[in-house]
């Protein structure tokens, strides 16, 4: 069976237009407005705190992997670092794009900056590019966002946990957003009032990219490369393709329903504090307003509501390898969660094979 | 001006920093009640994608959308922050015995 055109602007674009899934109405849970109020309250506290943390850690694992450079000692030091740069990034990119991390605008945004360097996503392109995962979420032909395709390609997934096809991308983009040009897929995302943002930004990048290539042929080390640029996202990126995949990849396509198209993982509270808390996936695309720090209070009001949540990111991804083998062959199966007699059913949708989801 | 004065609610109805939905003559809107206890309207829907904005979240001068947390000055209308790039339409409120009317054009 062919492969679905994931482009936004082949004719699954139109498709989707045409179905109704651009318009629809997306379910949400029942929360009484009081009780919502109090879960989207902001607060600088908590978001402070976990980067005061971030930074302290990046200056542990740095210092310690520059005292034992030359030594494989240097190896787990670096490896932390990487995790830190390369994957945590992901969360913070996310949630301060959002705006939703910290109460005060200015540190959404400085922090935003900082991460989207890091995990060389573009700010401008990237926040449009959210936006439209959030409006058309895992609408084939919308979102620009779809990780797993299907058929999923298996190779071009494992190459994701080192960057090796996403730095290279993402310098070729930035490249041709230097020379002031968008792709046409940009366009149908990026309003033209932001597109000289795009430019500028892109050049910015582009130089601090060259300035630890530089800083190595000056010092005449390898160090430099270590700590900022394209190679610790490619040595670090593998935690947060490895927690990124438990959001979507194996369940529906073309749903109304987040709960269908989403996934909700328990993690433990050291991959929380990488992940910011974005294992509460489902919760998050319902409702987005919802600070990282108050989603897991969310969950717990949502749950009568949710399919059961997969209980550690190792039972998610036997589910995710499982699909992702089965839709080698058929491409229109996935995963249908279970939901709870206190749940309301799943919102009517399009997909015509939707097949129950394995029993444990 | 128009005397299209039209009762939206009781003013205690909204709660302070808050904003409830009024829909009236196939249209909808927001109207807002600041922390301060003055009263505003604008329409309810996001210039950016149509999602109520009465879900939203009421901070200081600032609506944002439930949906992509676009914000806007509801007092000004002003879009603030993206994804929101177009202005959103405010309208004059007044409070008489104990109600909110809002005129609309």
């Amino acid at each position: 069976m062919p492969m679905r055109d994931y482009s936004l602007v082949g004719p699954e674009a139109e498709k989707a237009v045409q179905k109704g899934l651009t318009t629809g109405e997306w379910y949400r849970t029942d929360i009484p407005r009081k009780q919502m109020k109090e879960l989207m309250q902001r607060s600088d506290g908590p978001a402070i705190r976990d980067t005061i943390l971030w930074f302290a850690l990046f200056i542990l694992f740095g210092a310690g992997g520059f005292y034992f450079w030359g030594t494989w000692w240097c190896v787990p030091f670096f490896l932390c670092y990487g995790v830190l740069y390369g994957s945590s990034s992901d969360s913070r990119w996310h949630e301060c794009g959002h705006g939703t991390a910290f109460k005060t605008r200015w540190m959404n945004d400085v922090i935003y900056h900082i991460a989207s360097f890091m995990i060389m996503r573009e700010p401008v392109i990237w926040r449009w590019s959210h936006t439209r995962h959030h409006t058309d979420s895992i609408i084939v032909g919308r979102d620009p966002e779809i990780v797993a395709t299907r058929p999923p390609n298996l190779f071009q997934i494992f190459l994701y946990f080192f960057g090796i096809t996403t730095a290279p991308k993402a310098l070729q983009k930035m490249a041709i957003h230097a020379m002031g040009r968008m792709t046409g897929e940009e366009k149908t995302f990026v309003p033209e009032s932001e597109w000289t943002k795009v430019y500028v930004i892109a050049r910015i990048h582009l130089a601090i990219h060259a300035l630890p290539f530089a800083l190595a042929l000056y010092f005449g080390s390898w160090l430099p490369l270590m700590y900022f640029g394209v190679l610790p996202l490619m040595y670090g990126a593998w935690l947060g393709v490895y927690f990124g995949l438990t959001q979507h990849a194996g369940l529906a396509e073309d749903v109304l329903d987040h709960r269908l198209n989403s996934r909700t993982v328990y993690m433990n509270p050291v991959f929380r504090f990488v992940y910011w808390n974005m294992n509460y996936h489902i919760e998050h695309h319902i409702f987005p307003m919802v600070s990282y720090h108050a989603l897991p209070k969310l969950h717990a009001i949502m749950l009568p509501d949710l399919p059961r949540p997969y209980p550690s990111t190792i039972a998610a991804h036997r589910d995710i390898v499982g699909a992702m083998l089965r839709q080698q062959k058929d491409p229109t199966w996935t995963i249908q969660p279970e939901l709870p007699d206190t749940a309301k059913p799943y919102q009517p949708h399009l997909q015509a094979t939707i097949a129950p989801m394995p029993a444990e | 001006m128009s005397n299209n004065w039209i009762e939206a609610c009781p003013a205690d109805e909204i709660e302070e920093e808050d904003v409830i939905r009024f829909d009236h003559g196939g249209r909808t809107f927001a109207i807002y009640r600041s922390a301060d206890d003055e009263y505003f309207a604008t329409d309810g829907l996001c210039t950016h994608e149509q999602v109520h904005l009465a879900d939203g979240l009421v901070m200081d001068d600032i609506i944002e959308c439930p949906k992509h947390n676009g914000r806007f000055n509801y007092k000004t209308g002003e879009a603030k922050s993206a994804p929101v790039c177009v202005n959103l339409q405010t309208y004059p409120v007044k409070l008489e015995g104990g109600k909110v009317f809002v005129q609309l054009d």
